[in-house]
């Protein structure tokens, strides 16, 4: 099943979707500079590939969690962007009604969890998801995506015990962009991720995350096995992050240098532009279309999102319970 | 006296300190921020910027930059202050307490009690607490009510740069163990800080300011907050007193009691949510300790009952203002 032979509207969906993650964190980044998106972020810029190739084989049904750096998986499994940037910018009209903020945006409707502030803990939420389309036989798969930082959180292990020994239908995607925060994981990570997860006789892939191919083939497998009720796979996937480890790091402790070669060599879009041109899949003229697609759906979602009005005031005492007597 | 920033009385605190025992060591995420590829060393200084230059001063086998695992490395701080050393441990958000929770509640805290005063754990926890950065409700709470609850642990809780090196250098020469929470939003404020080293002992509030018809009683951020009330009663003509207990464990009845008496009226400001509170413990205190002294009902400013939000004008309103505690303080001086 190679990723090339998909037909041609899944291989402009591919596309758009990747450039649709990059443009709404490059326009974001951008947004962050005026003030109007309050706190941080956490860009995902650069990790396109992973997500997307993932999540095209997931439908709405399926569950993924997601982490801090959660505005990649959201798209890639279909959370509408306007209200993603209400939810960023603290409107009313935002994914969690400007409540949850970048960190939190979740839409269970499309079986998004969650972006996750606490670092592993979409891991074993996500086993409790996979639970769930087990027992209530809906054939539904759960993917769990984390970083390698978050391997080192015991829960981590606890999850691929649990995954394990339950044979749950999960995947569990580690995208591994070299650094937890501005930490290298040289520096805090033993062994290797790969033998961790077959120490509990879960299948393990290494993967190149900048080539979306690669992952969509990786996926595939362990998602079929998720679904024919063989239990759980790992996924590791090499990624670049283009950005620091949020909107205000001044990401020091990487030379110009190193960010200049990672965006020439690591790019999963010019790389999927390459591969598509070489087996002339695809014109590069649909793909500048599809550019000039995005980039006005965005401008219209920031519009949107600028105009849109805060949330009331008595919202900040609603939700807290379903109901509290 | 030189005016310092919090941050800079707190990175002050660590060096001399460290300087002093070379038993103190640190460990945390990002400690160093980080220990990038490349052999990139100290480039963050910390998550907050607190523990810039430490590393060069006291090395890699001192200064540890852990992974992302708080259950492991606050357990082996807690392992190695009860055999020797004297860990200042860092939880980068006290939010992600609650991954490590057990080695700090069942572990750390109880050490000394259930091995019949035989152990001492010298280890010191610090974290950042509050809202107000806009972060959303995983990353602002002020849980120091949880820890103030655990018997076996001293909860500290500085309010200015002052205190903040006087609180830490105590805490660290401390042999039990200690919570030491640091509100985000106020790494930034600048105040007086001696240059030598001193100590201010737990236990002892701080009367911030005095007056005659109202206390104040607040901590951490609050403190602030209750200062600027103060100033817009004193325009009232209402004359505050603001006390900063700087501890919640242990807490100094004895001044809070002793100001409560001569004044008969109280408000406690307090940015933790509020049920089951270090604001309802002090007003309990109150309540059982000096009832006949009161003239009116005491009053708590507080957070409301509700995770904190992330939209920018609901967290405004979560926070206690300066408006909010006059408004209370009025409320009860008029009766
Ligand atoms: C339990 C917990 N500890 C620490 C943090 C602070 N923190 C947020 S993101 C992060 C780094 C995570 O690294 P990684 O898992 O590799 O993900 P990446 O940022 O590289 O995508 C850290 C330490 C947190 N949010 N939660």
């Amino acid at each position: 099943m190679s990723g090339l032979q998909l037909p041609q509207d899944k291989l402009i969906e591919v596309y758009r979707n990747m450039r649709m993650i990059r443009r709404f964190e490059e326009r974001v980044m951008d947004e962050m500079a005026t003030g109007d998106i309050p706190g941080n972020t956490h860009l995902y810029a650069g990790e396109e590939a992973s997500a997307v190739g993932v999540c095209l084989h997931l439908d709405e049904g399926d569950y993924i969690s997601s982490t801090h750096r959660g505005h990649g998986h959201s798209i890639a499994k279909g959370v509408d962007i306007d209200s993603m940037m209400a939810e960023l910018f603290g409107k009313a009209s935002g994914t969690c009604g400007g409540k949850g903020g970048s960190q939190h945006i979740a839409d269970l409707r499309k079986g998004m969890l969650g972006a996750n502030g606490i670092v592993a803990a979409g891991a074993p939420i996500t086993c409790g998801a996979a639970l769930s389309a087990k027992l209530l036989g809906t054939r539904h798969v759960a993917v769990a995506f984390a970083g390698d930082g978050a391997m080192n959180e015991g829960v981590m292990s606890e999850s691929f015990n649990l995954a394990k020994i339950w044979m749950l239908p999960i995947v569990f995607v580690i995208e591994d962009n070299g650094f937890g925060e501005a930490t290298a994981n040289e520096h805090v990570s033993a062994g290797s991720f790969t033998r961790r997860a077959e120490s509990f006789d879960i299948p393990a892939i290494e993967v190149d995350g900048t080539d979306v191919f690669s992952v969509y083939e990786a996926a595939g497998q362990a998602v079929a096995r998720a679904r024919n009720g063989g239990g759980p796979t790992m996924l590791h996937v090499h990624v670049p992050r283009y950005y620091g480890h949020y909107s205000g790091d001044p990401d020091n402790y990487r030379t110009p240098e190193e960010k200049a070669a990672m965006r020439r060599e690591r790019d999963c879009l010019i790389n999927f532009r390459k591969r598509v041109a070489e087996v002339s899949l695809l014109e590069a003229a649909e793909l500048d279309a599809v550019d000039r697609a995005v980039d006005a759906e965005i401008d219209r979602a920031v519009a949107a999102a600028r105009a849109a009005p805060f949330p009331p005031l008595s919202a900040l005492t609603t939700d807290v319970y379903v109901k509290y007597l | 006296m030189p005016k310092k920033s919090f941050r800079q009385a707190l990175n002050e605190a660590l060096h001399s300190e460290m300087a002093r025992d070379p038993r103190v060591i640190m460990m945390g995420e990002d400690l160093t921020g980080g220990a990038g590829a490349n052999g990139v060393k100290d480039a963050w200084g910390g998550p907050f910027g607190v523990t810039r230059g430490l590393l060069d001063a006291f090395g890699p086998e001192r200064i540890r930059d852990t992974p992302i695992s708080e259950a492991a490395f606050i357990g082996a701080a807690a392992g190695a202050a009860l055999t020797g050393l004297r860990p200042i441990a860092e939880i980068m958000f006290v939010d992600f307490a609650g991954v490590c929770l057990d080695q700090i509640m069942n572990q750390a805290a109880k050490f000394r009690y259930m091995f019949g005063g035989r152990a001492k754990t010298p280890l010191v926890i610090r974290a950042t607490y509050g809202a107000g950065s806009r972060s959303g409700s995983q990353h602002t709470q002020a849980l120091y009510p949880i820890f103030t609850h655990i018997p076996g642990l001293k909860v500290v809780i500085p309010s200015n740069p002052y205190d903040a090196k006087g609180l830490l250098l105590q805490a660290i020469r401390d042999d039990d163990p200690v919570i030491f929470l640091e509100h985000k939003m106020l790494y930034d404020t600048v105040g007086e800080v001696p240059d030598a080293s001193y100590t201010i002992p737990f236990g002892e509030a701080r009367v911030v300011r005095d007056g005659k018809d109202v206390l104040i009683v607040a901590i951490g951020r609050m403190v602030g907050v209750a200062e600027e009330a103060a100033r817009q009663l004193a325009a009232d003509g209402i004359s505050a007193c603001v006390v900063d207990p700087r501890t919640t464990s242990p807490l100094d009845e004895e001044t809070l009691l002793d100001v409560a008496e001569g004044i008969g009226r109280i408000i406690i400001v307090d940015e933790a949510n509020p049920r089951c509170s270090v604001a309802t413990d002090i007003s309990a205190l109150f309540a059982d300790k000096c009832f006949d002294a009161l003239k009116a009902p005491i009053k708590l400013v507080t957070a409301p009952h509700t995770p904190v939000p992330y939209a920018p004008n609901l967290e405004d309103v979560y926070v206690p203002t300066p408006d909010a505690v006059a408004k209370a303080a009025r409320s009860i001086v008029k009766r």
